[in-house]
């Protein structure tokens, strides 16, 4: 199990968009876990709906972990997805 | 041969089946004690047939509107197949022992329940989206055909009349023209026809029976006549006339790419009406050089609730986008009189027209105006857009307007976001209160728009919406035309410039009466630009008179 943190500097949080396509990216390693940690809360990154109930908003820490699979490949790809679009 | 007589409100010949818009029963009635695996398998069905449709739907827009509006679409197929949403209806349908269909409704309600509870209004406007998904697994699971229409080809659409939010959800491609029982000239679906190019015929009375639904006809909307199993000669005659009609659309194809300007150099902004982001297609294809006037009342229409800010932002932007620049003239929302919405809640009036509608609502409702004004502002900042009030009669008024703009910029300001705050704030001309202000009315905005339809309503004195007024109702009345002078010079004596956007624009007949009137602007149907350009090309400005304006007296 590897992760990271993130802090979100979308203005409007997680919205429809980059969640659907973090969905996609995580469904995309197929040996990987992937789940998403807002305070108390960790969901599935594949869960869609759970993913955009987190609520999480800009200033927002998140951590984002993966287990199983190329660790670091999968890592490294979330890592630049989050820079990219959140 | 059967000839079934009616008005021809919108130009054009075309033949194919009739066939009659079934409204479909929608209600859900929970039933128990029903074959769990059975219905998984019937959810299962929808879900693929859905999935299916949603990324049709998602490769459509792509191609039209870009990556970005098919994404909504991409995002609904992930949301179907999201385990949650999916394992909530299993749920429900082993608990219940349920149907397919009352398992679904419930789910669906669920979740939108727990969105729209979410402290933040982004996300609580996702409850629409997942309603929207469930709506459509709820249309595969029933059977309920989405568009209305069920059949592969293209038909002559026919119906007693259709309200806006009906059309909207028809699928364009699949029709040829329409034929209605009721309806008139000035009604949603006259306009939507003219928009899309197609014929329509309006009053044809009891005579168009469900009976005929299927049957081959020919619909030709210059006679408003519908005929089934012509004789010889008269399909001789349509068929003359349906090639006539191909062979003036190729013409008016050489037309593409040619500047709006007449003989002696007067240029004219040829611009278009549209009523949805869909209809921009159309704008391109026949190569408008901007938006007139952009109807924002679909996005009232189409929805059983408030639309958000966002989903207002995001069809404004789509539009001011796909036009690459263009200047977009978005009407701020004109509903009231013939349009009503549900969930306004409007107390019903004895006269609507005279009642409180378009900018009176706005004004009355300031949250309402806000919403939509902050959505205008935001997509200012991806394109050339300009805002447009309606049913404007008094100074005050517009001040009102200019102060509810500045408010909403001073939020945009405060919270970041971007939006250009040299927006162009016009008003349309449509009230004989407007003309005879009209001096005073142009020192406040940057452009006027007559929508000639009310004028001459409100001019004349005659309901547009009833039907048998007939000569009384006369755009080509010299009283009409008199107020359209009155503005135009009111309007370049203060320095700002005139269009029309009713239907009168594409009236060529007219043409030279608006050259002379001096209007630097005609927006018409899309179906109208390459015709008009055309005239417009062969017009002297400087020779045009404005005889009409005498009608009355010049014989």
């Amino acid at each position: 199990m590897k992760q990271f943190s993130y802090t979100i500097t979308d203005p409007i949080g997680i919205h429809a968009r980059p969640a659907g396509m973090l969905a996609q990216l995580a469904k995309s390693f197929a040996d990987t876990a992937v789940t998403f940690t807002k305070g108390d809360q960790t969901v599935k990154a594949t869960q869609l709906m759970k993913l955009m109930n987190l609520g999480v908003k800009a200033g927002d820490e998140v951590t984002i972990g993966v287990e199983g699979g190329d660790e670091d490949a999968a890592l490294a790809a979330l890592e630049a997805f989050m820079k990219e679009n959140l | 041969m059967i000839l079934l007589q009616g008005k021809g409100v919108s130009k054009g010949i075309a033949e194919g089946p009739l066939y009659f818009l079934q409204k479909p029963d929608t209600t859900i009635v929970k039933e128990t004690g029903k074959d769990i695996e059975a219905e998984k398998a019937r959810i299962a069905e929808a879900k693929e047939k859905s999935a299916a449709q949603l990324l049709a739907l998602a490769e459509k827009c792509r191609e039209e509107a870009g990556d970005d509006a098919a994404f909504v679409f991409e995002t609904h197929a992930m949301f179907l197949d999201d385990d949650d949403y999916v394992e909530g209806i299993n749920d429900c349908l082993a608990s219940e022992q349920c149907n397919a269909e009352y398992a679904v409704r419930t789910a669906g309600d669920t979740f939108a329940a727990m969105f729209a509870a979410m402290d933040d209004a982004y996300m609580s406007a996702r409850a629409a989206d997942i309603k929207d998904i469930t709506q459509r697994l709820l249309n595969n699971l029933m059977g309920i055909v989405e568009g209305g229409i069920d059949s592969d080809v293209p038909v002559i659409l026919c119906a007693d009349d259709l309200a806006p939010s009906e059309t909207l959800q028809l699928d364009k491609s699949l029709i040829l023209g329409f034929a209605l029982q009721g309806g008139s000239g000035t009604s949603h679906t006259a306009i939507l026809a003219r928009t899309m190019g197609i014929p329509a015929i309006c009053g044809l009375g009891d005579a168009l029976t469900e009976e005929l639904n299927g049957r081959e006809g020919w619909i030709d909307a210059e006679t408003g006549e519908i005929i089934l199993d012509p004789d010889e000669i008269t399909l001789k005659g349509l068929e003359m006339k349906a090639k006539k009609q191909a062979e003036l659309k190729e013409l008016m194809q050489t037309m593409i790419g040619q500047e709006d300007v007449t003989l002696d150099g007067k240029k004219i902004k040829l611009y278009c009406n549209i009523g949805s982001p869909e209809d921009v297609a159309a704008v391109k294809a026949n190569d408008g050089q901007g938006i007139g006037l952009f109807r924002s009342e679909f996005l009232y229409l189409a929805t059983d609730d408030y639309p958000t800010e966002d989903a207002q932002f995001e069809a404004y932007k789509a539009v001011a986008e796909a036009m690459e620049g263009k200047r977009v003239i978005i009407r701020t929302l004109d509903i009231g009189a013939d349009k009503q919405v549900d969930y306004f809640e409007m107390k019903p009036e004895e006269n609507p027209a005279l009642g409180v509608r378009a900018i009176r609502i706005c004004l009355n409702r300031p949250e309402v105006f806000r919403t939509q004004l902050r959505a205008l502002y935001r997509a200012s900042a991806y394109g050339k857009v300009a805002i447009m009030f309606p049913m404007i009669t008094s100074v005050w008024e517009v001040k009102e307007c200019k102060r509810a703009c500045q408010a909403v910029m001073k939020e945009l300001d405060e919270e970041g976001i971007p939006y250009n705050a040299d927006t162009e704030l016009g008003i349309m001309i449509e009230t004989p209160a407007s003309v005879f202000m009209a001096r005073d009315l142009a020192k406040e905005v940057d452009f006027f728009s007559v929508g000639t339809n009310d004028l001459t309503q409100y001019t004349l004195a005659c309901d547009r919406q009833a039907n048998d007024l007939g000569k009384f109702f006369d755009p080509h009345h010299p009283a009409v035309l008199r107020a359209l002078k009155q503005a135009a010079d009111a309007a370049h004596a203060e320095g700002i410039w005139i269009g029309i956007c009713g239907e009168l624009g594409a009236d060529t007949e007219l043409l030279p009466t608006f050259l002379a009137i001096g209007i630097d602007e005609l927006s018409v149907s899309p179906a109208s630009v390459l015709p008009l350009r055309a005239e417009i090309r062969k017009s002297i400005a400087g020779s045009c008179t404005l005889d009409a304006l005498e009608g009355e007296f010049a014989d």
